[in-house]
């Protein structure tokens, strides 16, 4: 128990904070960028035209199929050898996971927005609405409510995923967690099991509200 | 003579080649009544998808107080012409009221306040006055349609389309249905209606039209059809409905 102590030691709190920080932002970031091209994406996959729609498909599949480890050395090792172009860390980081989070969530905006009975359109199409009130007031709010739960559910695996930025030289909480336990290998030898405990709940403690408040969301509209 | 509120010239639907409705040509006075009958797949609930253009007809004219529907703003032609359906369609995230008012509110830009007054007193009509911010799927499928019946009539439509509206009810709801049907009959609104309630349309229609195989087989008044049939399908189909003459072993 007294290998706890080593989380107060010298400013181990404040850097194990600063790797949360780090791994939020990358999430944040990713989460953002993902969001925003996923709408987009999501209404390019409901197209009918078959060039978008295999092409889709494909980015789909590969980010599906592809561990994320992997897609993150392609990204940081490979555009280095290959094209001689030195990403930092963060930026493949962002980049990989925007790849993977616009992929996933533009298949999630495709299901919500064609898991919508065709009678809904037509009946507000029947009651006179323009396209555009019937995308507003019938068919984007139903869509939202099948969204947002699935959403927020993309958005802590993706916080969760971050975890792998340490493999490509990024301090993020993980890492900077490993990197106290190994200072302290000798002074501390049972620190690991402390510190890791405290990722964990750091983890926890980041993802438990998005999860309660999909679940809640879930409820409501259900 | 009433005014002719719809007319319909030689109306041709073909889905994937397969003729829907063959020349259809029938017109629809202010005020009158026309249950639409025939077999399913007879192509009555296509008839009017194509009137207010779910459906894209591929010949013929159709015409709303003398003016051509299609071509230009299907809207504005959608606004003047109701439609409740099988399906329960409200939409199911917004309350009674919200369902009430989005059309007269948006496509109609009347004031909030006028619409809710209005929608209050219209739903108090059809016995749901306690019901305003229930959501659609606290309602019983009866009463669903009755709020459908009303958002259509918000819209101050010069006529409406009702497609066997209580075909997805269980019995002992078709009734509170059929009944608002035949108060707004009463009160001299424009209808056309495709049901399998033979009893009801016999009791509602001015005018019976019997399609079979896409063709107005028969078209006459609701007496005459149902007790006097004039074609040989028309008393087939009808015969479908009568039990009398069947007995178990």
């Amino acid at each position: 128990m007294q290998d706890l102590a080593v989380l107060f030691k010298g400013n181990n709190f404040q850097r194990l904070m600063g790797g949360l920080g780090v791994t939020l932002e990358l999430s944040l970031i990713s989460v953002a960028l993902s969001v925003v091209l996923g709408l987009a994406v999501g209404v390019l996959m409901t197209l009918k035209n078959p060039v978008i729609h295999a092409l889709m498909r494909l980015w789909l599949e590969t980010v599906r199929i592809v561990p994320q480890l992997v897609l993150l050395f392609l990204v940081y090792f490979g555009l280095a050898k290959t094209f001689n172009l030195q990403l930092s860390g963060e930026a493949a980081a962002v980049i990989v996971f925007t790849f993977w989070g616009a992929g996933e969530m533009g298949d999630l905006v495709r299901g919500a927005i064609t898991s919508i009975p065709a009678h809904q359109r037509e009946s507000a199409a029947a009651l006179g609405l323009t396209k555009a009130q019937s995308w507003r007031y019938v068919l984007l709010p139903q869509a939202a409510r099948r969204l947002i739960p699935q959403a927020i559910n993309l958005a802590t695996r993706m916080i969760k995923t971050t975890s792998l930025v340490m493999l490509i030289g990024v301090v993020e909480v993980l890492k900077v967690g490993s990197q106290i336990i190994d200072a302290a290998r000798y002074d501390a030898p049972q620190a690991a099991v402390w510190i890791y405990a405290v990722v964990f709940f750091l983890y926890f403690f980041a993802c438990w509200p998005i999860s309660l408040a999909a679940g809640w969301l879930e409820k409501k509209w259900s | 003579m009433e005014k002719t509120v719809l007319e319909i010239r030689n109306l041709t639907k073909r889905f994937d080649g397969a003729g829907v409705l063959n020349d259809i040509s029938f017109s629809v006075r202010e005020g009158e009544v026309i249950v639409i009958v025939g077999a399913s797949g007879c192509g009555k609930s296509t008839l009017l998808r194509c009137i207010n253009r779910l459906e894209q007809p591929d010949g013929g004219e159709i015409l709303l107080d003398g003016k051509p529907v299609g071509g230009g703003d299907m809207v504005a032609v959608r606004r003047q012409i109701g439609m409740v359906f099988q399906s329960y369609d409200l939409f199911p995230h917004m309350d009674v009221l919200g369902n009430l008012s989005l059309g007269p509110v948006q496509a109609l830009k009347r004031p909030k306040a006028e619409v809710e007054a209005e929608a209050k007193a219209a739903l108090a009509r059809v016995g749901l006055a306690d019901k305003l911010h229930a959501l659609p799927r606290q309602l019983s499928g009866g009463q669903k349609q009755r709020v459908a019946l009303v958002r259509a009539l918000l819209m101050h439509p010069r006529m409406l389309l009702l497609d066997e509206i209580t075909a997805a009810l269980d019995p002992e709801m078709v009734r509170e249905v059929l009944n608002v049907v035949l108060d707004l009959a009463r009160d001299g609104m424009t209808m056309l209606i495709v049901t399998h309630e033979m009893r009801f349309a016999e009791a509602v229609a001015d005018r019976v039209i019997f399609l079979d195989g896409g063709h107005i087989a028969e078209e006459g008044a609701p007496d005459q059809f149902f007790h006097h049939p004039q074609t040989e399908r028309a008393r087939q189909f009808l015969n479908t409905f009568e039990f009398d003459s069947i007995k178990k072993s």
